[in-house]
């Protein structure tokens, strides 16, 4: 059992640190359906988390809670150390959260590079008449960005598309460019709502390298929901199961293996 | 002037070069108005039916301010039982023009704040119906301020006749074109403006924000991009671009009601350019400028004149029918 209140190092190296986000008691309605019920847990940095559960488990949900799209009725989110107020999902953007959506959400309009560039606007602190008439600064605050970007396009192997407009490429290399805006706003805590859903082998192998790597390279705390499950037990230190919108299990993906309420949640129980 | 008998040119020609050139700069015009609807339809998806009644309010304004009326001076009169018409001062234009442009940044905040912030996520149809609202409220809310008398509208832009293309064009086809300088003036403007736009939209934070807003709100959101900051920004820019048309409209043929009309002008210039893009406003309203003088010219006298009434919409009917998209608009092709 890792001690959850200190830093801990991995099997492979990898330093846990203390906790980031913390949910605690997070009850959330629409109207009279209950999508998520008093659930708590926590994300400790640089620790890959993951949140699985059957089809309509709250995953999602979840996940919206934490980004901010969805305010939970009760509980608190506890986000480095301080309690979160209500916020707007691109007040909580800002504070570093970063994510990527189950159906892709790209600036279909753009180039690969232009929507990497977006994931760094909260970087941008010149002002439109800066950037207009004193080039100088402008000027430096953009290679400077543009630097970071050209790091993560190389990190994710997707030079060859930079100037490629994004609606035009395959499903595939558009979840790659969605991760590439996110780690381009440098997140304290990132968030990947099914990356590898609907993808090949082979694509979803890349995926996973590109995630384990995120997670080496830059440290980057990650929180995923993922449907596979040789996927999930490969990549994440911990993992939170949940059914029909409640927490049935939280630990190594070795713990919840071995869950009997996960076995019978996927499995399904005879009620007799 | 009449043409020499022994020029080169044929008359025709030349006569339908110069109805060309003053097409062109009408198109001008149409193109300043069509970019206003352009810039918001983007970047919300809302079809501003009152971009023409901003260009007229935003004209009203700078008149108003130049002129040192008193806003709403009827409503105060009728309440306290004073006569107070005007401060009794005048205003620079530029100065004018920068209290303007706070006054449209101002219309913007409250038409997101007091409207649209409460139809996020409605369909088209009801946003459109709240612009359509916008306007006749705008309307009348112009004319308290600033009284329905027709005003001459004077920040300095040069006008009449533009003697040098006059000679130069005498000494080539022995006939001098007339070209007015205060549309040679708008279309440098209008040039000035859209370069201004297209480095604003390329190269600047708030620029980039915008065209990620115009392309989808959640990724837009998940970046950090206030949604409404955006739309506020959004329609301050358009509110320019309808003070820039209005005082061009206003220069040319003074601050009137009327001018609110031009608005159906810019439909059928959308129509050809396409709902999305702004080259598409632009060349959209250059072809129907000119297209319409020209028809005027060629046609008109066959089928007994005034077809600048009714040629720009069959225009756009028949770009309806073959090209719905428009020249320069995104193809709309649905998956099954």
């Amino acid at each position: 059992m890792k001690d959850m209140d200190d830093s801990s190092v991995t099997e492979d190296g990898r330093t846990i640190g203390g906790v980031v986000m913390e949910m605690k008691n997070i009850t959330l309605r629409f109207g009279g359906v209950v999508a998520i019920k008093d659930i708590s847990f926590d994300i400790r940095e640089g620790e890959i988390r993951a949140i699985i559960g059957p089809n309509g488990a709250g995953k999602s949900s979840m996940l919206n809670v934490i980004s901010g799209f969805y305010v939970p009725q009760e509980g608190d989110v506890w986000f480095r150390g301080s309690k979160r107020p209500a916020m707007r999902p691109y007040e909580v953007a800002r504070q570093g959260i970063a994510r990527t959506f189950q159906n892709i959400a790209l600036f279909d309009g753009m180039s690969v590079l232009d929507n990497v560039m977006t994931g760094r606007l909260n970087y941008m602190k010149t002002n439109i008449f800066q950037q207009a008439l004193w080039r100088g600064r402008a000027e430096a605050e953009e290679t400077e960005n543009r630097e970071v970007v050209e790091r993560i396009i190389d990190f994710l192997e997707i030079q060859a598309i930079r100037k490629t407009p994004v609606a035009r490429l395959p499903y595939g290399l558009k979840k790659r460019v969605e991760l590439a805006r996110a780690l381009a706003a440098e997140p304290k805590l990132l968030l990947l709502d099914e990356p590898m859903a609907g993808m090949n082998v082979e694509e979803k192998e890349d995926m996973s390298r590109f995630i384990l790597d995120a997670n080496d390279e830059f440290g980057t705390t990650i929180a995923l929901i993922e449907h596979d499950m040789g996927v999930v037990m490969d990549l994440s230190d911990r993992v939170v199961v949940m059914d029909y919108g409640k927490k049935i299990g939280d630990g190594t993906p070795d713990e919840v293996r071995n869950n009997q309420a996960v076995i019978d949640a996927y499995l399904g129980v005879s009620h007799d | 002037m009449p043409l020499r008998e022994d020029s080169s040119v044929p008359e025709q020609l030349v006569f339908a070069m110069e109805v060309t050139l003053n097409g062109l700069m009408a198109g001008v015009l149409y193109a300043l108005v069509a970019l206003g609807f352009v810039l918001i339809y983007k970047a919300s998806g809302i079809f501003n039916y009152a971009q023409g009644v901003m260009a007229l309010f935003a004209a009203m304004t700078l008149v108003g301010i130049m002129n040192g009326q008193v806003p709403f001076a009827h409503l105060i009169n009728a309440i306290f039982g004073g006569h107070v018409t005007h401060f009794g001062w005048t205003v620079p234009s530029f100065v004018a023009i920068v209290l303007t442009i706070g006054v449209m940044v101002l219309l913007a905040w409250m038409v997101q704040h007091f409207v649209m912030r409460h139809l996020v996520g409605q369909e088209p149809i009801i946003l459109f119906m709240a612009t359509i609202g916008l306007a006749y409220l705008l309307e009348g809310v112009a004319d308290l301020m600033w009284g329905s008398e027709i005003k001459t509208l004077d920040v300095g832009l040069p006008q009449g006749i533009n003697l040098w293309i006059d000679e130069t064009t005498f000494q080539i086809f022995d006939y001098g074109f007339f070209i007015d300088n205060l549309d040679i003036v708008a279309t440098i403007i209008a040039a000035l403006l859209v370069a201004g736009l297209v480095a604003f939209a390329q190269y600047t934070k708030q620029g980039r924000a915008m065209r990620a807003v115009a392309d989808d709100h959640q990724a837009a959101l998940s970046v950090g991009i206030s949604l409404s900051f955006i739309w506020v920004l959004v329609w301050s820019v358009a509110g320019f671009v309808a003070l820039v048309a209005g005082i061009m409209w206003g220069t040319k043929s003074g601050v009137q009601f009327s001018l609110s009309l031009i608005a159906l002008k810019a439909l059928p210039v959308l129509m050809l350019g396409g709902f999305t893009s702004i080259p598409g406003a632009i060349v959209g309203g250059l072809i129907i400028g000119v297209g319409e003088k020209l028809f005027e010219f060629l046609i008109g006298p066959m089928v007994g004149g005034a077809t600048e009434n009714w040629f720009a919409y069959v225009l756009a009917l028949l770009f309806l029918v073959f090209r719905p998209q428009g020249l320069f608009g995104e193809k709309i092709i649905e998956r099954v």
